[in-house]
């Protein structure tokens, strides 16, 4: 067996006891890549030499007793996440070229905990997107079959651990990110409560909505990899000062799912969802039921206002967080005849086409006159939708839904159409709106391309949905499936 | 004049705090070299966070207190966006529908009237300073050391009416944030900023004239000579039957002239919204209560006792109230003088709005640095009551004071400056003068009472300055009628 195709937990029992090294266990994964990477395309950049200096050193710290659950094991960074000293692009031609002086505060975490580098994944420009065709530097193609998007933004996250090309992986989750393009490439992906994990170092798309998360091959992989970013950071203001629990302690508690209350947002089944999803949701709730928890409807009356909330706000924040791209401090500039075409000129040629329709929409959203009619009426919607979370979290403890009504689509297949693409975030982005967390888990196939079950939790409910999902994956094999590449 | 000025105040005041407003740089950025002040944070990186400087907002409370505002429990910054080099982010942290402080004011004293002038303060809030730019040749140069450097910004309503007005507002606004220790109030060195909203109205119609916003005013006297210029100026063109164009003016310093800088936009291109990295703050009353109550007396607090309890004249009380640690070294003279020694407060005030306030500004020292122990000059003023020296030698004794700290009685005994007040000795010199001086006695006799002046110095010319004046006189005066 390949060391490339070893989990996490899997990898970690094998350093403990020696049968591997940090460094057998890196140049397993950076051959696997050799092997792929061009069909998939999941890195914007690898750092062989780094990576390898990185294991080196693991492998040194575990020589003189040292053990924690990441030490020594290979990851993919998505590329809008900042790493000092490697080049962060955010899939954006804007910061080609920039290498940040500082690390994002996850990776700075598992830096400390001695995890592996192994390069920046690839990412929609600025994480506007929903399958990774607007980055502005490579194509990555769904490993279970190559002319289909990974989803996205964190489509090179899903696609680095669906095609074994890293053992885990951080994504960022601003609507979907993370849990879109995990239930397309059939990986466990992970959106935190929001202040859960620190925003530091994430490059900002809508700040009110970001987190970082973990896509892994299963769930104990998650939850180590969560355990590795979690807790309060005193340079993150939005940060939750929470005790972090053990999670994969946490997620193995109790006898199947007995004691458990599970709902069912019946608004979460939309119209125009693909049959085979619908399918496959329904066989894994009957599952759940099996394993003993009470699965009942609830109501999350404000879901239908939710795409149009979440665009509002998300473009809003991202007007101003897009601003500071002007070429005077890092990154592109264009030189023009002034410093307003200078300004006009770097941003004309550094963003592309989605991020400007973005801009262009938050711009108008808070522009004076149109305020109170979209941005602060989205603002108040998003209180009520806040509120169906809360009221529904008091009849149960987790909720299960699809985690996209349909599977991945072809490349170019939404391109031209941008709403087309905004409705696949019709089932995560409420998440996002609510604050609260969040899991996609593998769950079956339709028509041949992987379909995931959505488990949400209440705020700082990681514990539940990990729960949850642990012990739907201990009598299910789906994640066990692998892509034949090619 | 035929139209009444109505002015509006903007102050930015930059905050001396150690570090910044949202990260942990150094906030000292006069006289720095480019860019040493700077972190990912001020420098707009991406992926970095803002986290609120506490000091700041302590300092924010203290002078919204002292400027009589109401404290906002619950406080929301904002983001404004604007392109500009010196805005690292694009978008300027302050804070908008929500400030800390509303509806404050402050009492300024006016020529006009002997009732202080209520200047009203419509809001005070924090935000962040943008940097600066350099113009070279076709370049500009970005230095970051300012931005992110803590402002407050403190609005008036419209309820100044002239340049000595706004002259008197500025003025009493940084003698409070120098009380308050919260900024330097120096305005050259940019710690105070002052925009002027002006419009002239017509008392006959009761009509507002257009607004126009005047910028640049770097110092006291601009603020002051900007302010007559654009009366002057709009009074020229509406005289004329002209009209005021809804403009942002700038002074010029060394023409004297305001100049039009841009044609006004409003704050509509802003796009405020809250700002979504930093939670709404929302204070703790017993914080503000705390804050209050360790606040120092501030200047017409001491005002009023100083001409209250120390029956000062409302100039002398001025003088002394103007510098806080000015005030606070008296004080601390009167306090050690007691009430039992004949060392009255105003006693004590003349010493030090006299000589000690000469010396000071001729030797360009601070009060800070003055070695003066307060239970040495209250000694050096009991000896002039008790007639051991007379009010020369007390100046030349507190000279020798003022540069080396010394005691009194130690200097008096050095130089000899114990007063002659033997009447018997200085009836002696008294007739030897007298004799001496023929002329301006015969002079003194005929009815010339000042001569008496010139006989007293020459007493004190024999003596070396040492007898005591009054005695001499005295002495003079008995010997001449006799
Ligand atoms: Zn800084």
């Amino acid at each position: 067996m390949e060391l490339y195709t070893l989990t996490i937990h899997q990898a970690q029992e094998k350093l403990r006891y020696g049968e591997t090294t940090s460094v057998e266990l890196t140049e397993s994964v950076l051959e696997r890549i050799a092997q792929v990477e061009d069909k998939v395309g999941a890195y914007i950049s690898v750092q062989e030499d780094l990576a390898l200096q990185m294991a080196r050193f693991a492998d040194e710290r575990r020589a003189t007793g040292e053990d924690n659950p990441l030490l020594g094991i290979p990851l993919g960074i998505k590329d809008a996440i900042i790493t000092g000293g490697v080049p962060t692009t955010a899939g954006s031609r804007i910061l080609e070229g920039y290498i940040p002086p500082f690390d994002a505060a996850t990776v700075a975490r598992l830096r400390q905990a001695g995890a592996v580098f192994i390069g920046k994944t690839n990412t929609d420009e600025f994480t506007m997107g929903g399958s990774t065709e607007y980055s502005a530097y490579c194509l990555t193609r769904n490993p279970w079959d190559l002319t289909r998007v990974p989803g996205g933004s964190s489509g090179g996250s899903a696609a680095a651990v669906a095609a074994d090309e890293a053992l885990g992986a951080l994504g960022t989750d601003t609507g979907g990110s993370i849990r879109q393009p995990a239930s397309f490439c059939s990986v466990v992906g992970l959106k935190p409560t929001y202040g859960r994990v620190s925003r530091y170092g994430a490059i900002a798309h809508g700040s009110s909505l970001d987190q970082i998360g973990p896509l892994a091959k299963d769930v104990e992989d998650a939850a180590i990899l969560l355990g590795g970013i979690a807790g309060h950071d005193p340079l993150d203001a939005t940060s939750l000062n929470a005790p972090v629990p053990d999670y994969v302690v946490e997620m193995k508690r109790g006898d199947g799912l007995k004691g458990l209350k599970v709902g069912v947002p019946t608004e979460y089944f939309v119209e125009g969802m693909e049959p085979g999803v619908k399918t496959a949701i329904r066989a894994a709730i009957d599952k759940l039921a099996d394993l003993g928890a009470e699965v009942v409807d609830v109501s999350l009356p404000h879901t239908q206002y939710g795409i149009a909330v979440y665009y509002m706000i998300v473009t809003a924040e991202a007007s101003a967080n897009l601003s500071r791209y002007d070429g005077v401090r890092y990154g592109l500039r264009q030189d023009g005849v002034d410093m307003w075409d200078t300004f006009r000129q770097t941003r004309e040629t550094g963003f592309g086409p989605e991020v400007k329709r973005r801009i262009m929409l938050g711009t108008y959203a808070l522009s004076a006159g149109y305020y109170d009619a979209y941005y602060l009426k989205a603002q108040q919607v998003r209180t009520l939708l806040r509120r169906d979370f809360e009221q529904a979290f008091e009849q149960v403890d987790v909720m299960v839904a699809p985690t996209v009504p349909g599977v991945a689509f072809e490349i170019g297949e939404k391109g031209d159409d941008p709403l087309q693409m905004y409705l696949i975030d019709v089932l995560t982005v409420m998440l996002n709106l609510a604050g609260v967390c969040g899991i996609s888990v593998p769950c079956g196939f339709s028509e041949g391309m992987p379909v995931g079950l959505q488990i949400i939790g209440p705020a700082l409910g990681e514990s539940g949905i990990l729960r949850a999902a642990y012990q739907y994956e201990q009598v299910t094999a789906w994640h066990k499936q692998k892509p034949g590449i090619g | 004049m035929k139209y009444q000025p109505i002015i509006g105040m903007e102050v930015h005041v930059e905050l001396s705090t150690n570090s910044k407003m949202f990260c942990g740089c150094s906030a000292d950025f006069f006289g720095v070299a480019p860019n040493t002040h700077v972190c990912p944070v001020c420098l707009g990186m991406p992926g970095t966070l803002p986290v609120i400087n506490q000091k700041a907002v302590e300092y924010t409370i203290m002078t919204g207190l002292a400027l009589n505002c109401q404290i906002q429990p619950h406080n929301v910054f904002a983001r404004k966006n604007y392109f500009y080099p010196d805005l690292p982010k694009g978008y300027q942290i302050s804070q908008y529908e929500l400030p800390l402080c509303l509806n404050g004011y402050v009492d300024i004293e006016t020529e006009e009237s002997d009732t202080p002038k209520r200047i009203r303060v419509r809001r005070a809030h924090l935000e962040e300073d943008t940097g600066k730019l350099t113009h070279v040749n076709n370049h500009s140069l970005v230095d970051l050391n300012r931005a992110g450097v803590p402002l407050l910004e403190i609005v008036t309503e419209a309820d100044i009416h002239s340049a000595d007005e706004a002259y008197a507002y500025v003025t009493k606004l940084r003698q409070l944030v120098r009380y308050l220790g919260v900024s330097s109030g120096d305005m050259e060195k940019g710690a105070m900023r002052c925009e002027v909203n002006l419009s002239l109205t017509d008392p006959e119609t009761g009509e507002w004239g257009t607004k126009v916003e005047v910028k640049n005013l770097n110092s006291f006297r601009s603020v002051r000579n900007a302010i007559a210029y654009e009366i002057e100026r709009q009074t020229k063109v509406l005289s004329k039957g002209g009209t005021i164009d809804q403009v942002t003016m700038g002074w010029d310093e060394n023409r004297a002239i305001t100049f039009l800088q841009r044609t006004k936009e409003g704050d509509t291109g802003y796009r405020y919204f809250p700002e979504p990295d930093l939670p709404p703050l929302d204070l703790d009353p017993a914080w503000i209560e705390e804050i209050k109550t360790g606040l120092p007396e501030l200047p017409d607090a001491k005002m009023a006792r100083y001409t209250g309890d120390f029956e000062l004249t409302q100039k002398e009380a001025l003088v002394l109230v103007e510098d806080r640690s000015i005030a606070e070294y008296y004080e601390s003279v009167v306090a050690v003088a007691g009430d039992a020694k004949g060392v009255t407060p105003k006693l004590v005030s003349n010493w030090v709005s006299g000589e000690l306030f000469r010396l000071l500004g001729e030797s360009g020292r601070n009060i800070a640095d003055v070695e003066i122990k307060p239970a040495r000059l209250v000694a050096l003023i009991e000896l002039v009551n008790a007639n051991t020296i007379n009010q020369p030698a007390a100046k030349k004794v507190f000279g020798v004071m003022f540069k080396s700290g010394r005691p009194p009685q130690e200097i008096v005994e050095e130089l000899g400056l114990q007063q002659i007040s033997d009447e018997d000795q200085l009836v002696s010199i008294a007739r030897q003068v007298i004799a001496d001086h023929p002329d301006p006695v015969e002079q003194f006799k005929a009815g010339k009472e000042t001569v008496i002046n010139f006989l007293v110095g020459q007493i004190m010319r024999v003596t070396r300055g040492k007898a005591n004046p009054q005695l001499a006189e005295q002495a003079l005066r008995e010997l001449l009628q006799s």
